[in-house]
């Protein structure tokens, strides 16, 4: 399959390029780069850019895809599908499957129903703890050489302070990321939302902003002292962002990733009993998306990832207190951060792509995140001035759970190319 | 009008014209429960199950009587917070006891929300008799009812209430509903136990409850669980009596008139004396619970009608 992508704006962040030019791709690679190529007589698919953003494929390095287990909620298929529809070429999975991914079969399970489906690249990443138990070390050197691209114990943080100790040096051997989901579970207390006026408000359970802070200073200062390198998932507070930026300047090897919904809610979204506002971390306040927003711009925050987290309408239509956290993701992420990221002025382009390819590229080392002559074609190509109504019925994801419903975006992708081959052409999943 | 409503969720969703038309409807309810024939025609024919989800014995009674004096048809679903795990979601639990030709469930639950939720999933009005940390709404309603029967009036009075704010739906309830009749509200209690942001909603905090109480008209204690001490939210129930117990020596901090309130059942000696207890309006409040809930089924058994 030979593909000509004409006259759009090309976006490239690895080197700050960002002109109107042709890109062509043949058997699966990049070939060509330029105006006025020369391609007379080739037959090939042409795909009309002009007015519309070129960019490298999305690299989401945090999503759930329920695949083994749970499918119910969501496959590795139905996910995939989900994640181009989104402009998501890679993405990779946490562990908290059932069985958990913290062996080799599982991987490999992964790996290969992933290939077969063939939508987005599928990349696992493996747990940090057998069976997130978080007392013993997975065999993670063997998770690596199956295929995993880092390891994370998401969503059942690791509590004791000597296992993460041990984890992060044992990872920094084999080279593979550790993603900590940040949270000191014992000032939890059974919360459910944020601890704030809202919680007080609803008479709602509240998670103090210490129980994620403590873990994430926990999480640079071991890494610090043991010379290692850690990447804290879906920070949502201004302390958070604070405590990962004066690690930064410190010289602490710490890369951080947010969220769209902690760019664009507060915890007044649960108002109701809302449980598609319901998440871990809780949404914060407009004082924290000041300071995400902040982060985002100085570069303390390096990455945008969905967290996208699928449940089934039975697991949010219930009380408040026994909802599932989460919501789906990779659908609304591109357009939530076009619109209230690079249309308010605070990324340009060039930095919202690098925080959504690139560096979830270069954190997982995927060789991702480029338009470059010789790489592999992965591509989203959207017009971040074209609006759209965001309709959860329309989700290709199998869960519908979106607290977006009906809000008016911008940037949906048009076409999103996997591996030289057209996954989504005009808004539809080929 | 609450005769516009369905549910009677919680005092945040009632204007005080509303809160007024009940208070002043139990008025009148309050003259049958204390008359010898107690039997009135207002929800002749109606249903009414009270669908208990954590174990009361004062609530559910008082609300089944109030449905059985004006003639309704009453039973009692004790469900237990087992029947979660039994696997039958509240919402089909409640749909259950919809199609059966119930017209008002009173929903009593574990967590914040749960009434909203049924509410949303039945035809039926939906009584909240307590959600959670959220709401006790005809508690306070009760409350309400009983100072102005014994100050005639809450607008301009000081209530001070004291203890366990943080878990106390009875506590959210008086303040959503005296705010909004323009009472000042003080309370005061371990800091352990106070939520944060209570300020924005319109009431004040002491660090002691003897500053919450100066000058007030009102005095409402707070029951205090004991399983609040395994938490670490204070050492013992001795230390807090000697420190947040009101007594008669810190009722002189309050106006001279003032009146003692406490939903029950009172740990004596924990949130107040015996001797405070005997000079409470706690008696007559149980009483005037029945009234009050008499009054909101029947108003909001009229919506029907309109």
């Amino acid at each position: 399959m030979k593909i000509l992508i004409k006259g759009g704006r090309v976006i490239n962040p690895r080197n700050g390029f960002d002109e109107i030019t042709d890109i062509f791709v043949e058997n699966g690679i990049i070939t060509e780069i330029g105006n006025d190529l020369d391609l007379d007589g080739i037959e090939m698919e042409v795909i009309d850019a002009s007015g519309k953003i070129v960019a490298p494929g999305l690299v989401d390095m945090h999503c759930h895809l329920r695949d083994p287990g749970q499918e119910y909620k969501e496959d590795i298929e139905s996910g995939a599908k989900s994640a181009v529809m989104g402009g998501f070429t890679s993405v990779a999975c946490m562990p908290n499957t059932s069985p958990v991914i913290d062996n080799a079969s599982v991987v490999e399970y992964i790996i290969k129903k992933a290939e077969s489906a063939g939508y987005a690249n599928v990349y696992p990443i493996g747990a940090i703890t057998k069976g997130l138990a978080g007392e013993e070390l997975a065999e993670i050197g063997e998770l690596k050489f199956a295929g995993v691209v880092a390891i994370s114990d998401d969503g059942k943080p690791v509590q004791r302070a000597n296992i993460m100790r041990h984890a992060l040096e044992y990872a920094k051997m084999f080279d593979v990321a550790v993603v900590s989901h940040c949270e000191e579970m014992s000032l939890v207390e059974n919360g459910s939302m944020n601890e704030g006026f809202m919680s007080t408000y609803l008479g709602l359970r509240g998670i103090t902003r210490a129980a994620e802070e403590v873990m994430v200073s926990r999480d640079i200062l071991i890494a610090e002292s043991t010379d290692t390198s850690v990447h804290i998932a879906h920070v949502s507070t201004r302390g958070s962002v604070e405590l990962v930026r004066q690690a930064k300047k410190r010289g602490v090897s710490v890369t951080c990733e947010t969220c769209p919904h902690y760019f664009t809610l507060t915890e007044k979204a649960v108002s109701g009993f809302n449980t598609n506002a319901k998440m871990n971390p809780p949404l914060r306040t407009d004082d924290d998306i000041e300071a995400i927003k902040a982060g985002l711009a100085d570069g303390t925050i390096d990455v945008i990832a969905t967290d996208h987290a699928p449940h089934h309408t039975d697991e949010k239509n219930c009380e408040f207190d026994i909802a599932l956290n989460g919501i789906v993701g990779f659908e609304t992420a591109l357009g939530l951060a076009v619109t209230h990221l690079v249309r308010t002025g605070i990324l340009t382009l060039n930095e919202l792509i690098r925080k959504m390819s690139l560096n979830p590229s270069n954190i997982l080392g995927l060789n991702k995140g480029s338009l470059e002559i010789n790489k592999i074609a992965d591509i989203v190509i959207f017009d971040p001035n074209k609006k759209y109504t965001v309709n959860t019925d329309d989700f290709l994801s199998k869960s519908k759970n979106s607290p977006y419903n009906g809000w008016i975006l911008f940037g949906k992708p048009d076409y999103t190319v996997v591996n030289g081959k057209i996954k989504v052409n005009q808004g539809i999943l080929v | 009008m609450l005769g516009d409503k369905k549910d009677l969720l919680g005092l945040k969703e009632l204007s005080a014209q509303e809160i007024n038309e009940i208070l002043t409807q139990a008025e009148f309810m309050k003259k049958i429960v204390l008359s010898d024939n107690k039997k009135s025609q207002h929800l002749m024919g109606r249903s009414v199950i009270t669908l208990f989800y954590e174990n009361s014995t004062r609530t559910r009674l008082s609300f089944e009587l109030a449905a059985k004096y004006m003639s309704a048809n009453a039973a009692n679903v004790s469900a237990g917070t087992s029947s979660v795990s039994k696997g039958e979601t509240l919402i089909d639990t409640a749909r259950t006891i919809d199609r059966m030709g119930t017209d008002i469930i009173v929903l009593r639950h574990s967590m914040s929300g749960a009434p909203h939720l049924i509410a949303k999933n039945v035809k039926a009005s939906v009584i909240n008799a307590g959600d959670g940390m959220n709401e006790h709404p005809t508690q306070a309603l009760l409350d309400m009812f009983t100072i102005r029967e014994k100050k005639g009036r809450i607008e301009g009075l000081k209530v001070a209430v004291t203890g366990d704010i943080l878990h106390s739906r009875v506590a959210r309830s008086n303040i959503y509903g005296l705010t909004k009749l323009g009472a000042e509200v003080s309370l005061g209690g371990p800091a352990t136990l106070i939520p944060p942001h209570l300020e924005d909603l319109g009431v004040k905090v002491f660090k002691s409850i003897q500053e919450a109480m100066i000058d007030a008209d009102v005095v409402m204690g707070l029951r205090m669980q004991l399983e609040r001490q395994k938490s670490g939210l204070f050492p013992t129930l001795r230390e807090y009596n000697r420190f947040f117990g009101i007594d008669e020596k810190r009722m002189q901090f309050a106006k001279p008139d003032a009146i003692v309130l406490h939903p029950g059942p009172v740990n004596r000696g924990v949130e107040l004396t015996s001797g405070v207890v005997e000079s409470s309006f706690i008696d007559e409040q149980v009483t005037n619970g029945v009234a009050v809930r008499m009054a909101i089924m029947y108003l909001l058994s009229r919506r029907e009608n309109i």
